[in-house]
């Protein structure tokens, strides 16, 4: 089983995000970076999919050299081989992204054994544009399904689940295939001392990126910072003492009718 | 400007809607409910708040919905949006595109563009709204834009639509410019607040009910159907991927978490797999569902499903009631569509305390009983 996961490279997020003086990107000097949850199931799935039934697990970012950084991450969680579509730094919007990673899929599938499998996060941490994956199927003309939390994956093909308002909905696609995935798919594995010093010494595939346009149809402008949580909480009290007022507040909401 | 809005229908005592399968085509997998034996379906909320953007964003043009369901769908249903100002409704025949299918469905809508000269299409940012716009927008070449918060018309001197979206799940909110023949946009509906159906508009009175459309896609090997208003061409590499549904295995629970009136949330102090069972008795005494954090999913105490958060579930209950969680704001962004927020936390200083209206600083492994014992003596007095 040939296996791609497509990861991004975003800033690491913790209490606050604090944007950039333009107003245009997120303050990165005092963080570090990170590839979204989802995206770590995708990477855990792959290598427990061809632990399981052989093959390889390629990883794949489209961004700056820095991004590399990523990559070796994925190697270290046991992908084997990692590919970089090196950018010049500028934002790539979801359809030129697509175009790009479509188009790598496209030429190792006409020159060595191709990609039975694709697997996205299925939405960016940082842009949430939640189509990447979906334009990448459509430019192959592979079957995609998204959101996916538990996957069975065989030589035939793929059965994927997720949960949609209290019903579950199981789908069966041929391969080759795309599938992107959500946390809780399965619970990603550390990385091991000796897969940290494999990656570390391990070869990054460069792929120049051709023919993509930018910028897209869709144009930020700027960023901000939602207000809320500004205000604060009126106290009931401390302990079981505050419980008959607890009370009370919950009947004026209602909430007890 | 014309909108068209993607509705996603409820059944009532039945959480999601199940799709009949065509007599010609693939063998029903499903259960098989056909809409048409409910005569009370009802537009979910989220698909409403949707329609309130969509009627904002056409203005004096006119607003249309798509549904795809039964063809009798809902007997009530053209009137109930007629009051939501949708003047015509094209309701797909699931008797041809048979269960949940993304691209399908993405298919007929790009052909709906065509008929009827739509210069926006919305649909609620639910996993099946992003999913069908994006396949939309993979169809048309177009952009899409995703978690939308507003949207204006196009004005010439801005270049195209200028809207707000989300980023970070929210953390973040972007302001754009989408330059585009069609507007293809999904809208956040739990960060908008829930809009007022339209008053009788002041000149004429409103229309009795929407105009009924039956849309009736043309698959290859099925008999054409008469009386169709418009037959886009489905290829057979559409219908590939389709969901077969049945109910959730092992107990469900937070499958209604993103409906639910009433949260009790959970987190690091609750302190085990094995304490959250006054939760879920106050849950139920509440005729709510417990919800978590991702410390408790990801220390395997509860499933993932259960999650509130940017990587789980996104909630808009009446009250959330948050026992011992922190309140990062990768859990804010999931709670953050609450009415009410009530913190159960023995630290004062936990940043949940900023989110919440009020707050009871102790033990939850305290209070948590105690407030389950006080509302039993009280509907016992009642
Ligand atoms: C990309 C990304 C995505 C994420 N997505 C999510 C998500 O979807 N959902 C999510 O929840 N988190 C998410 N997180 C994690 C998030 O940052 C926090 O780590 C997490 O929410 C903390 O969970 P907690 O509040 O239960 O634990 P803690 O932060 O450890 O807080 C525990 C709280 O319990 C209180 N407490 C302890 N004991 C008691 C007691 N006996 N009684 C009352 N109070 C007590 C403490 O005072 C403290 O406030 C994400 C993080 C990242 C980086």
């Amino acid at each position: 089983m040939e296996i791609l996961v497509c990861v991004k490279r975003v800033p690491t997020v913790g209490g606050r995000i604090t944007l950039t003086g333009d107003g245009l990107g997120v303050d990165t000097r005092m963080s570090g970076f990170t590839i979204s949850p989802h995206e770590e199931c995708a990477v855990e799935e792959a290598v427990r999919i061809t632990e399981r039934l052989g093959g390889t697990v390629s990883v794949l970012t489209l961004g700056p050299e820095s991004a590399i950084e990523q990559l070796r991450g994925a190697l270290a969680l046991g992908a084997g081989r990692a590919v970089l579509l090196e950018t010049d730094g500028r934002e790539y919007g979801p359809i030129a992204t697509a175009t790009a990673i479509a188009s790598e899929i496209g030429s190792r599938a006409a020159a060595e054994p191709g990609y039975d499998l694709a697997l996205f996060g299925n939405e960016a941490s940082d842009t949430g544009d939640y189509q990447v994956g979906i334009r990448v199927a459509h430019l192959l003309g592979w079957p995609v399904v998204t959101g996916i939390k538990s996957l069975d994956v065989s030589a035939d093909g793929v059965v994927a689940r997720r949960e949609y308002r209290g019903v579950e909905e199981a789908y069966s696609l041929p391969l080759p295939a795309v599938v992107t995935v959500k946390e809780g798919l399965n619970l990603p594995r550390y990385p091991s001392l000796p897969g940290r010093l494999r990656a570390k010494r391990a070869p990054v595939e460069r792929v120049e990126i051709k023919d993509v346009s930018l910028p897209e149809g869709l144009r930020k402008t700027r960023l901000r910072v939602p207000e809320g949580g500004t205000h604060q909480a009126t106290v009931l009290g401390e302990g079981v003492a505050a419980v008959p007022e607890l009370v009370r507040v919950l009947d004026e909401l209602g909430i007890l009718s | 400007m014309k909108a068209l809005v993607l509705l996603e229908l409820e059944v009532p005592g039945d959480t999601a809607v199940d799709y009949q399968y065509p007599a010609t085509g693939n063998p029903p997998q499903s259960s098989g409910t056909s809409l048409s034996a409910h005569a009370d379906v009802t537009v979910t909320e989220a698909s409403l708040r949707a329609l309130g953007v969509g009627r904002a964003l056409a203005g004096t043009g006119s607003l249309a919905a798509v549904v795809f369901g039964d063809a009798d769908a809902g007997g009530g249903l053209p009137g109930v949006l007629a009051e939501h100002g949708v003047g015509d409704v094209y309701l797909v025949g699931s008797a041809v595109v048979a269960g949940y299918a993304p691209q399908a469905w993405a298919r007929v809508i790009a052909g709906l563009i065509e008929e009827t000269g739509a210069t926006a299409v919305l649909a609620a940012a639910t996993d099946r709204g992003n999913e069908v716009m994006a396949h939309l927008g993979a169809i048309t070449g177009l952009p899409m834009a995703a978690n939308c918060l507003s949207v204006s018309a196009p004005a010439p001197a801005d270049g195209g639509y200028v809207i707000t979206r989300q980023r970070w799940a929210g953390l973040l909110e972007e302001e754009a410019v989408l330059d585009a023949p069609v507007a293809l946009l999904t809208v956040a509906a739990e960060a908008i607040p829930p809009t007022e159906a339209d008053a009788p508009s002041g000149s004429g009175a409103p229309p009795e009910a929407a105009e009924v459309h039956r849309v009736v896609p043309d698959i290859s090997g099925m008999a054409p159907s008469p009386g169709a208003v418009c037959a886009p061409a489905i290829p057979d590499g559409d219908l590939v991927v389709r969901a077969v549904e049945s109910p959730v295995r092992d107990g469900g629970g937070g499958a209604s978490l993103a409906t639910a009136r009433v949260v009790v949330g959970g987190g690091r102090g609750v302190g085990g797999a094995d304490g959250f069972a006054p939760l879920e008795e106050l849950a139920s005494l509440l005729g709510g569902v417990v919800g978590v954090s991702r410390v408790v999913t990801s220390e395997g105490w509860r499933p993932h499903r259960q999650q509130v958060g940017q990587t789980g579930t996104k909630i808009t209950p009446e009250l959330y009631l948050a026992c011992g969680i922190s309140g990062a704001i990768q859990h804010i962004a999931g709670c953050s569509g609450a009415k009410h927020i009530i913190a159960i936390n023995t630290d004062p200083g936990a940043p949940i305390l900023a989110h919440a209206d009020y707050a009871v600083i102790g033990d939850l492994h305290e209070i948590i009983p105690a407030l389950v014992a006080a509302i039993r003596a009280r509907s016992a007095a009642a």
